[in-house]
């Protein structure tokens, strides 16, 4: 794949990918490869934002490395290691053989040592390739503190060996979900977009090319249900997967018409309300009601 | 483009050199004579919050297509007197302020262009919720006000919880060297440390044990305190709340009922089956025979809720707090009265409680609830 290719044929290559990428997101990504920033992703749970990563991926044909951020992340699980138990056992073997201090010391701070993670393997590579560091807000600031270095400069410092440097630039897409907010610093080192819930046409293309079987009646339903779903006040509202879940799950139960089988139509709600307040939220008047204004 | 950069920084996005340099950059490689392209790109560089990613089409607009920045200036102050028609978001202001008997709320900005609407939005909730902080939380009832003293609770509770210890416990996830028990490891790998051990200080969470008064003269009070103790409770599984009037009752259970709403109205009707007049000092006489040796240690905070109008005698909250201080705990005191003008603490209950106090506050608005911050964190 080039660089140079428009954004809209980045979109319409991510389209034969089954990701339907809005022109915002496009654009962000078109930029993102061009200028060789990072692209931050925010947006709801569900929108789609870590399978952006695995498209770009598959489209490049490239190694998607992926981190994903819990709290207490710290260095040694996300950059590198030292292989103590190796280097001990090394130097340990080096005692009976005569080598000098200098010797023994390059040696086992070499690279044979080093246990790379993520980062540090994502800036190692031949080939550039994606690295997805996701729901980045649920790490901790001193781990931002450590991801500016990698973001501005795809560089990375080991006391014991200097700065490795990347030997090639890497596609680094960020994913948050606003847990926290993030530091200025970050944000302004990387490209920005905001993922949204698709609207109806854009659903509804997500669906066909992720559900090609599904009965046109029955797809138009399901998008409208779901976003008819959305405007209802939930704790959690069901996302793209759920959405997609769903219509896998009415399709593979035979459903024709969501309309025909209230309690089938209920029963099934399970794959898009995922908390009990919501399940109480929508009882079956209410699933009915939405139901009944589609057409 | 330069002139662009300007209009955006002067509308509060924070543009510098650098994002001048890559949208000159991101320009060369798209086609400059579509205006989508253009704005496509230049908000993937530009917008770096989710607010401001909504405002930039409009801002792009505003500057390109009508070449007028100052009629779009929504950073103007919002509150000239306006003459517009109600748009709902001023509406809804209106609701959440006079509804409650308040002064003027902040106008909508006098802007009658459509877009000037969409835009002020952000700004005028925000002079809502800047309102709502200062009002007295007598008058607050809303949800939203509910939810943000809820929110404000949690947060002090957060600030509060951490301690630092002195001693270390053994933990994989820790940053120093366990050397005790590397050293007796190594017995077993002939003196060799192969496994190395880490160790950190543990976390000391401090114990937050509300008491909220629930009488006639702080019922006006009570359901915004409701909120802020059910903040407390639900942000540290094992802080207690409890509720006193004329007896005292243990309400930490119900406080972790998920829904907010129907948790402090339970509360509420709860708080309305009290009898008569207040009983500070028996109450917390009370408290201290038959909870405190359960609840209260060294690492507690008690945080006593209430306007210090007692109908027992004064000499006996005195005594009730001194023999709960003996318990090494720290105690607080929020009064509401003392946000008034010109507040002494003449209540004999208060002026009795005063010598056992670490912290003697206020409590009428939101923002002297957020203000105790600083003050909590030291204790």
């Amino acid at each position: 794949m080039q660089d140079d290719m428009s954004w809209q044929s980045l979109q319409s290559e991510l389209e034969r990918l089954a990701y339907i990428a809005s022109d915002e997101l496009a654009m962000a990504l078109h930029l993102s490869m061009t200028l060789g920033r990072p692209l931050l992703l925010e947006g709801a749970a569900g929108v789609g934002k870590t399978e952006v990563a695995k498209a770009l991926a598959q489209l490049q044909s490239s190694k998607l490395i992926r981190l994903q951020c819990y709290e207490g992340l710290d260095a040694s699980t996300a950059i590198y290691e030292w292989n103590y138990q190796r280097q001990l056992l090394s130097v340990r073997a080096a005692s009976d053989r005569d080598l000098s201090i200098d010797e023994v010391e390059a040696h086992i701070f070499s690279d044979k040592y080093l246990l790379k993670r993520p980062l540090l393997e994502a800036i190692t590579q031949d080939d550039p390739p994606v690295l997805l560091i996701d729901e980045v807000d649920r790490a901790d600031e001193e781990f931002e503190a450590y991801l500016l270095e990698l973001l501005s400069d795809f560089q990375i410092s080991i006391p014991e060996m200097g700065t490795i440097h990347a030997t090639s630039r890497p596609l680094v897409v960020l994913t948050s979900n606003g847990t926290r907010d993030l530091s200025d610093a970050l944000r302004r080192r990387c490209l920005y977009s905001f993922v949204d819930y698709p609207d109806k046409s854009t659903e509804m293309a997500i669906l066909r090319k992720r559900e090609p079987d599904i009965d046109a009646r029955l797809a138009t339903q399901i998008v409208g249900f779901v976003q008819a779903l959305r405007k209802e006040d939930l704790e959690k509202k069901p996302g793209v997967a759920e959405m997609l879940d769903w219509a896998a799950a009415l399709s593979g139960m035979g459903v024709v018409d969501i309309t025909n089988d209230p309690t089938v139509m209920q029963a099934s709600l399970v794959c898009l309300l995922k908390t009990q307040a919501d399940k109480a939220q929508i009882p079956v008047e209410v699933t009915q009601r939405l139901a009944g204004k589609l057409v | 483009m330069q002139g662009f950069m300007a209009h955006l920084r002067t509308n509060g996005l924070r543009v510098g050199p650098d994002e001048f340099r890559h949208s000159m950059k991101a320009l060369e490689t798209i086609d400059v004579l579509k205006p989508d392209d253009v704005r496509l790109a230049c908000k993937a560089i530009c917008a770096s919050k989710a607010e401001t990613y909504t405002q930039f089409d409009d801002l792009f607009d505003a500057y390109w297509m009508n070449g007028g920045y100052e009629k779009f200036n929504i950073h103007k102050q919002p509150d000239q007197p306006g003459s517009t028609p109600r748009k709902s978001i001023s509406q809804e202001m209106d609701d959440a302020g006079s509804g409650n008997g308040l002064g003027d709320p902040d106008e909508a900005d006098d802007e009658t262009s459509d877009e000037s609407s969409q835009q002020g939005e952000g700004k005028l909730t925000g002079s809502r919720i800047r309102n709502i902080n200062k009002v007295d939380l007598r008058e607050m009832m809303t949800p939203e006000a509910l939810a943000r003293a809820e929110q404000l609770a949690k947060d002090l509770a957060a600030s509060m919880r951490d301690r630092r210890s002195r001693r270390r416990r053994a933990s994989q996830q820790g940053t120093a060297l366990n050397m005790r028990k590397i050293m007796r490891a190594s017995i077993a790998t002939g003196g060799d440390p192969i496994h190395l051990f880490k160790q950190r200080r543990p976390e000391r969470p401090v114990n937050i044990v509300a008491l909220l008064d629930v009488s006639g003269s702080m019922m006006v009070y009570s359901r915004v305190f409701l909120a802020f103790l059910k903040g407390l409770v639900s942000a540290e599984q094992r802080t207690e709340a409890y509720l006193f009037h004329t007896s005292l009752m243990q309400v930490s259970d119900v406080m972790r009922d998920s829904d907010t709403l129907r948790a402090i109205n339970r509360l509420s009707l709860m708080a309305q089956g009290f009898g008569g007049g207040t009983r500070i000092g028996a109450s917390l006489d009370l408290f201290n025979q038959q909870y405190a040796a359960k609840s209260v240690n060294g690492r507690s905070v008690v945080i006593i809720f209430s306007d210090g109008f007692d109908t027992d005698p004064p000499e006996l909250i005195g005594k009730a707090l001194k023999r709960l201080r003996k318990r090494g705990c720290r105690i607080i005191w929020l009064n509401p009265l003392k946000g008034w003008k010109d507040y002494a603490p003449v209540a004999q209950g208060m002026s009795a409680a005063l010598p056992y106090l670490d912290l003697f506050a206020a409590a009428n608005t939101l923002d002297s609830l957020a203000a105790l911050e600083p003050h909590l964190v030291k204790l």
